[in-house]
């Protein structure tokens, strides 16, 4: 007997201020325009994913106390750009990245309860946390949060929202016009926290939305990052380009759920993922080669190799070999806003790992960039690709992915047209929504249902 | 005919849960289960448009409703609850495309950050058709939704304590709108050059850190959202005394007020120029609306019953900080045409029921201005500046 085959998860990323956007294609668009997210949004519903997600940034990246001008610069706000696309989608999941640093719990539920109501149940919250000082400029309270205590206030900052969501519980509004009682309970809403980052009490002014609380999302890969997830989320993003490391984090992550009394398929995995598409394998490398030149120009190389020498090397040459000079380990880094540089912890080691690397395959400065920031996950004909995907799925790698194209507005249009068909007609890909909150494109089960089974156990 | 036309007037309309009467929601048009549905929203603001109305506010606070000033209250008898006004000016906008869409934005708890660029961005989903409407809060429960400030109870008005309190939190919103402004014109028009030939995709010269000190905050930009298709969406605010006409004339380019007759439209508009001159903005174009509370019906009568009908159901008459109309559309134009040769640009009117006295605005009020020649037959202007006859302003950054 055959196991069913597992259904692929596939969700799309609006590219917005990142190193994958190509914008001087001639194709491409406005990163600011609405009829960009709207064309986007539509597309991303016609191929039925689960969901459209955006992500945040609080402050402009700097790089040797100047703004950075290479990649896209500028984005809007996500939850008023998410509350416009409810309007101009019926099905599509709206997630938003939010900052559980820059922000406070009564404010944040308020505006997830109500981009909830506003799209019927199609609400989700990518939990991201930050201390940097850096952004903490542009804010009230400043850069006050020490580093170690970022997944503290995240996790409280969630526990508090989750708090405020479930303060109604969804049957206090009678609105009975013969009787005139409005609320079942004169303390609809009522709320006590007293916690480590957050002391609040009141009643919270939004009733109990369509999925309860909104879906949530987790990104990071941090051994802190993954238990907060499995604790917490009900998504998880991750960067696992090849098969055996998706596996890998798949089962690291999915084996952290059980002691959180969560079964596996209460947390879907679900890597970000680049693709070059074309008619026929061989074109579709040569696209992926293209992209990643026009992606990687040799200043945005020089200024990438920045984020580990952290220093300038604007003096190089970006053909040319690496610098022989070593990393300056100084407490303060030239590049400033950006998560990447948090990734080399030991910019000694990664300096003479990329020396040895680009020594062995003789690779100029631009070519080790290319290959090391190398995130073409998919590549190939809409055969190949579909093909890929459902390996990588039904290998247990992830349970779909969210896709990143690297045109604004159009970049989806080709997979939807190419590449999810043959998704469908392999059986793995649904053909229409089931359902019409998140929760249901998801299979995630209503917080109120857990709640009952919790209760009834 | 008179070779002077006035100029016509300004026409918007105050949306709030199911209108402005309590008992409003008793109505049997009224839906009030719908009122947290898009659909509910999406009705009201296209009715408004219907009748070319130059823009809707929607009200908001960072708690429950309450009958009392400055307290909350444990009622059941009426609306409680609430969405985020932003959001739903956000939902709305792709459903219109002519009339403004203004928020209300509580300067009190809220990031002038996060404020700008959500302004900024439905000023950019709308094409043009965003505005703010800036509030304090001194509600004590409310700083207890936040925990980061504790606000002294007001325990009466007149108070120099409760003077004290207000002056701060007014003067803290000053510095709020002062930010969200700047943040607006922290990037130049043409900062996106996308030029290919340098790999530059903007102009970093032509982005600005704002660099603004204040007393209780202060914010470095630029901001993260470019600059807004009007450039500086409207700024407005409702004001009732000196302090609140201080910020209207520092601050805003609509300030709503609530005189009781045209003697006192009049005063007020002067204490504010008056203060518009000590803030040395005297050159800048700034609308004064009356906002009004309107019963309308056909004849003065059913509306007149109308209301007592409600306040029967409220159990009390409803008064609050507006003056009430209670008539025919008819008589309504009569005394904004008169209030406004008193020196009112515009009026706001708050439905006392959204589901009677909005169609009545539209459909009533609105024909009779129109055979008076007193207000537009259709939309002239793309924007909400284009509507209210304000320029778009220069960047205060660029270089001249």
């Amino acid at each position: 007997m055959t196991e069913p085959l597992k259904q692929i998860h596939l969700a799309a990323h609006f590219p917005g201020v990142n190193n994958t956007t190509v914008w001087s294609d001639p194709r491409a668009g406005s990163h600011i325009e609405f009829s960009s997210f709207t064309h986007f949004a539509r597309t991303a519903e016609r191929a039925k994913f689960d969901f459209l997600f955006l992500a945040e940034g609080l402050r402009l990246r700097e790089q040797h106390g100047e703004i950075y001008d290479l990649d896209v610069v500028g984005r809007p706000d996500t939850f008023t750009v998410l509350a416009a696309l409810a309007a101009v989608t019926e099905h599509l999941g709206l997630t938003g990245t939010i900052n559980s640093t820059f922000n406070e719990p009564y404010e944040v539920a308020r505006q997830f309860a109500s981009l909830d109501h506003l799209s019927g149940g199609r609400a989700a919250w990518n939990v991201v946390t930050s201390w940097d000082a850096f952004t903490g400029e542009n804010f009230r309270r400043g850069g006050f949060l020490p580093q170690e205590e970022r997944y503290s206030r995240a996790e409280e900052f969630l526990a508090t929202a989750n708090e405020l969501f479930d303060s109604w519980h969804g049957d206090e509004i009678l609105a009975d016009q013969e009787t005139g009682r409005f609320l079942s309970d004169a303390k609809a809403g009522a709320f006590v926290h007293t916690g480590r980052h957050f002391d609040i009490h009141g009643r919270f002014n939004v009733p109990r939305s369509p999925q309860g609380r909104p879906v949530v999302f987790q990104a990071g890969d941090s051994d802190e990052g993954r238990e907060f997830a499995a604790a917490e989320a009900d998504a998880i993003f991750s960067r696992h380009g090849t098969l055996e490391a998706g596996r890998a984090f798949y089962t690291d992550v999915k084996s952290r759920l059980a002691k959180y009394g969560r079964g596996r398929d209460q947390l879907l995995v679900l890597p970000a993922a680049t693709f070059a598409l074309a008619d026929t394998d061989a074109e579709a490398e040569e696209l992926a080669r293209e992209v990643r030149r026009q992606q990687v120009s040799g200043a945005t190389a020089l200024r990438h190799l920045e984020f580990v020498w952290n220093r300038d090397l604007s003096a190089y040459d970006p053909d040319g070999p690496l610098p022989d000079v070593d990393p300056d380990i100084g407490q303060d880094h030239v590049s400033q806003g950006r998560a990447q540089v948090r990734m080399y912890r030991d910019p000694l080691a990664t300096a003479r790992e990329w020396r040895d690397l680009a020594a062995a395959n003789k690779w100029s400065i631009r070519d080790l960039v290319i290959h090391t920031g190398n995130r073409q996950n998919f590549v190939g004909s809409p055969a190949t690709i579909a093909r890929t995907i459902d390996a990588f799925v039904q290998a247990d790698a992830s349970d779909g992915f969210i896709l990143v194209p690297h045109l604004t507005p159009t970049g989806l249009d080709e997979f939807a047209d190419k590449v999810v068909p043959l998704l469908q007609e392999r059986g793995v890909y649904r053909t229409e929504y089931e359902g019409t909150t998140l929760r249901d494109h998801l299979g995630l089960t209503h917080p109120d249902h857990v709640r009952a089974e919790r209760v009834a156990s | 005919m008179s070779s002077a036309t006035p100029s016509p007037l300004h026409l918007a309309v105050a949306l709030d849960g199911t209108g402005w009467h309590p008992a409003s929601w008793r109505e049997p048009d009224a839906r009030p289960r719908d009122l947290f549905t898009a659909a509910y929203w999406a009705g009201l603001v296209t009715e408004a448009e219907r009748g070319l109305l130059d823009f809707v506010t929607f009200e908001d606070g960072l708690g429950p409703q309450s009958s009392h000033a400055f307290d909350p209250d444990e009622r059941t008898d009426q609306v409680r609850g609430r969405l985020d006004a932003v959001l739903i000016a956000s939902r709305v906008a792709p459903l219109t495309r002519h009339i403004g869409l203004v928020p209300t934005v509580v300067a009190t708890h809220t990031e002038p950050f996060h404020i700008s660029k959500a302004i900024a961005t439905l000023d950019h989903v709308s094409n043009g058709r965003a505005g703010l409407r800036v509030q304090i809060t001194a509600r004590p429960n409310e700083a207890a939704h936040f925990g980061r400030r504790t606000v002294r109870r007001i325990e009466a008005y007149d108070s120099p304590d409760a003077l004290a309190t207000v002056t701060d939190l007014f003067d803290e919103a000053a510095d709020h709108v002062e930010v969200v402004r700047r943040l607006w014109d922290s990037w130049e028009d043409d900062a996106e050059i996308r030029d290919a030939a340098t790999g530059r995709f903007i102009d970093r010269d032509k982005l600005h850190p704002i660099d603004f000190e204040g007393r209780r905050f202060s914010v470095r930009g630029p901001s993260i959202t470019p600059r807004p298709p009007q450039g500086q969406p409207i700024v407005s605010a409702l004001a009732h005394d000196t302090v609140p006409y201080r910020l209207v004339a520092r601050a805003a380019d609509v300030g709503y007020v609530t005189p009781h007759d045209a003697d006192e439209a009049s005063a007020v508009v002067g204490r504010i120029r008056a203060e518009q001159d000590t803030a040395g903005r005297a050159s800048e174009p700034l609308h004064v609306f009356g906002d009004l509370v309107v019963f309308l019906d056909d004849d003065p009568a059913t509306a007149r019953a109308r209301r007592e009908r409600l306040d029967a159901l409220a159990g009390q008459p409803y008064t609050g900080d507006a003056p009430h109309f209670t008539g025919t559309p008819s008589q309504l134009a009569d005394l904004l045409q008169e209030w406004r040769d008193a020196g009112l640009s515009g009026f706001r009117l708050r439905p006392a029921v959204a589901a009677h006295d909005l169609p009545a605005i539209t459909r009533g009020l609105v024909p009779e201005l129109q055979r008076r020649g007193a207000f537009r037959r259709a939309y002239e202007a793309g924007t909400l500046r284009g509507l209210l006859g304000l320029a778009r302003p220069a960047n205060r950054y660029a270089a001249a």
